[in-house]
């Protein structure tokens, strides 16, 4: 079994320093990076694949700037196999279009059964990476997944899809491509076996040069979308915290609606 | 012992950040619940060591080869600093784990380490560190314990005083004359041995009833005819001084990590505290005598482990210096960990003192690092002499 995962650096959320910079855009500069959320959420659910198969082999791929190994580390630690990074000056700013074209052409190189991939970044919460690549690929896409079951037997995955009211069972044909949600489960923190043996896991450098692409067609001058404005959203008001035992809370809760007239 | 993975920069590398933060959660989640009932009951933490043992924390000291998992000093320190941040106790499971196992590490043959080592990174076997004695603690030359070759064994006599987990370890290190010739140089004297216990002859004596560190024994051990193969030597006779005075050059920077793990735990419980706690109509934390105790505070333990994480790095590096970098680290390190308890007690008041707050242990626990391993005073000897050299 030979999973690719998409692994994306993002300014840590937790990490409360994310700030836009004088460009409007997120000051990268600032905020420790960490593994996407949804990313992580998407390897865990490689790694237990791997593990239940008793075999198999977890690429990360990214399309990150030149400091990104260190980030991968940790996905290298929780058990990844090995990481693709590829980086170039002349993909700074982007767009969503443009890293999915990188990232299509990457995987074109590598042998893989399925990709999987977090359904947004938590930075700029696109979405449409995972699918945009999919279709550069000609390969099935299965959205929004909460349950992946491969067959290699079959050379058929089975993916329970979240909906509204629960959830769609879709079935494709090997490759495709696998957009994973946070109802995956959540992801391993790292053995300390894990990290120490994450130093002799290799990563592969690949420029815009060696995937034979055109610098000219990537990049912030590139893009296909422009940033016309950025604010913060306004503070909070004044909440109320409710706490208390359930009936407790359903009572007050009630009574705040009332007051409001809302019913 | 220069790696790939040392920091050419002052600050900790990913690998080093993601296991300190690894130990933090095991630390925060399994290991603080317990502290105070460690502490209050005096109990060895079984069942924390056991834990130590499933995460591989006790196999970062010891060799790739041998199942270790390779780490060096300053990820070791890094473990037990946030370790003893929860509870010293259990910090100090892994330091002494370290500590015992240094001899053999640096002098011991690949066999010995074959034979050993295995099991002291799985966690299955404790080892112990016995050099001091009723008589002899800082002058460690001074010790009487006696080891007289017979035929292909050793037969130790004597007794060691205030052995950590003296009571728990499988495999005990070992300090003994083997020569005790009145002209013979002093600092050639001693040989070190490896002594696999229960074995006949050997009894643990004593347990001692301390201030701080309550759930670790501290343990006096007679050793009345015990016989050790010549196998169980480690180095040559005559090699014991130097390597007692080898390991603690890379066994104090790990107490030294106990102590700054104490004190932050302290800094953190009183920083969390003077945001609370109101008084007069404001948090105590916005009175500048207390605001600026915090920040001495901080400051105190910010600098003792900027020194740790140097010393580590300059020594695993094979500084020729080591001697002055880990009694320096240990030195500040102590001092430290015993002001900012003491000051984390005064910043809570009342609270501070009744044990409904952890900072009275922590101040009991902080105690410890001023004494053992080199007292603040043989640290002060080492250092000048590094400074100042021999009177020619």
């Amino acid at each position: 079994m030979r999973i690719v995962v998409l692994v994306k650096p993002v300014p840590d959320p937790a990490s409360g320093s994310e700030r836009l910079g004088p460009d409007g855009r997120l000051d990268r500069a600032v905020a420790p990076n960490v593994v996407n959320g949804n990313d992580e959420f998407a390897l865990e659910a490689a790694l237990k694949l791997v593990e239940a198969a008793g075999e198999g082999e977890i690429t990360l791929l990214s399309m990150a700037p030149a400091n990104a190994p260190e980030t991968l580390r940790k996905a290298l630690a929780m058990g990844a196999t090995r990481a693709v990074h590829v980086t170039d000056a002349a993909l700074a700013g982007s767009c969503a279009v443009s890293t999915a074209a990188v990232l299509a052409r990457a995987l074109r190189d590598l042998e893989f059964d399925f990709v999987l991939a977090g359904i947004d970044a938590s930075d700029g919460v696109g979405g449409i990476v995972p699918a945009a690549i999919a279709a550069h690929l000609g390969l099935p896409y299965l959205s929004y997944a909460q349950r992946i079951e491969p067959d290699m037997t079959t050379r058929t995955i089975r993916v329970r899809r979240t909906s509204p009211t629960g959830y769609d069972l879709l079935e494709a044909p090997l490759p495709a491509v696998i957009g994973c949600t946070q109802a995956l489960g959540e992801p391993r923190y790292p053995s300390l076996k894990g990290i120490m043996a994450a130093r002799g896991k290799e990563i592969v450098t690949r420029s815009l040069a060696d995937l034979g692409l055109d610098p000219a067609t990537h990049g912030a001058n590139a893009a296909t979308t422009a940033l016309l404005d950025s604010t913060m959203p306004p503070s909070r008001g004044a909440t109320e915290i409710v706490r208390g035992t359930p009936d407790e809370g359903a009572a007050r809760i009630v009574d705040f609606l009332v007051e409001r007239r809302i019913i | 012992m220069v790696t790939e993975s040392m920091p050419p920069t002052y600050r900790l590398t990913e690998e080093q950040t993601l296991l300190r933060d690894a130990v933090r959660v095991i630390a925060d989640e399994r290991v603080a619940p317990r502290a105070a009932e460690i502490d209050k009951s005096g109990e060895f933490p079984q069942d924390l060591r056991e834990l130590l043992a499933a995460q591989d924390i006790l196999a970062l000291p010891f060799p790739v080869k041998f199942g270790g998992l390779g780490g060096e000093l300053l990820t070791v320190c890094l473990a037990i600093e946030q370790l003893s941040r929860a509870c010293a106790t259990t910090g100090l499971i892994l330091a002494v784990q370290e500590l015992a196992s240094l001899p053999l590490l640096i002098a011991g043959t690949d066999g010995q380490k074959a034979r050993w080592i295995p099991k002291l990174a799985s966690g299955e076997h404790l080892i112990a560190f016995a050099v001091t004695e009723a008589e002899a603690g800082s002058d460690v030359a001074a010790i009487r314990t006696r080891a007289v070759r017979d035929g292909d064994d050793y037969v130790i006599t004597g007794s060691k005083r205030f052995i950590s987990h003296g009571s728990v370890a499988d495999l005990v290190t070992v300090f003994a004359v083997t020569n005790a010739d009145p002209t013979a140089a002093r600092s050639r004297r001693l040989s070190c041995f490896v002594v696999e216990v229960p074995t006949p002859g050997f009894e643990v004596t004593r347990i001692e009833h301390k201030m701080g560190l309550r759930g670790s024994p501290t343990a006096e051990l007679a050793f009345d005819g015990v016989r050790v193969p010549v196998a169980n030597r480690i180095g040559n006779e005559g090699d014991g001084f130097e390597l007692a005075m080898k390991t603690f050059d890379r066994s104090r920077p790990g107490i030294a990590a106990q102590a700054v793990g104490i004190a932050q735990g302290a800094l953190d419980v009183a920083a969390a505290y003077a945001r609370d706690r109101r008084q007069f109509g404001k948090r105590i934390g916005d009175f500048q005598l207390v605001a600026g105790m915090l920040a001495d505070m901080d400051a105190t333990t910010e600098s003792a482990r900027q020194l740790l994480y140097k010393a580590c790095v300059e020594i695993e590096a094979g500084t020729p210096d080591a001697s002055r970098w880990s009694a320096m680290c240990k030195l500040v390190a102590g001092d430290a960990a015993m002001r900012v308890t003491t000051d984390a007690v005064q910043v809570l008041g009342g609270y501070g003192y009744i044990d409904e707050f952890p900072v009275e242990r922590m101040m009991r626990d902080a105690k410890i690092t001023q004494l053992y391993e080199g007292t603040q005073q043989i640290q002060r000897l080492v250092v000048a002499r590094a400074l100042l050299g021999k009177d020619d």
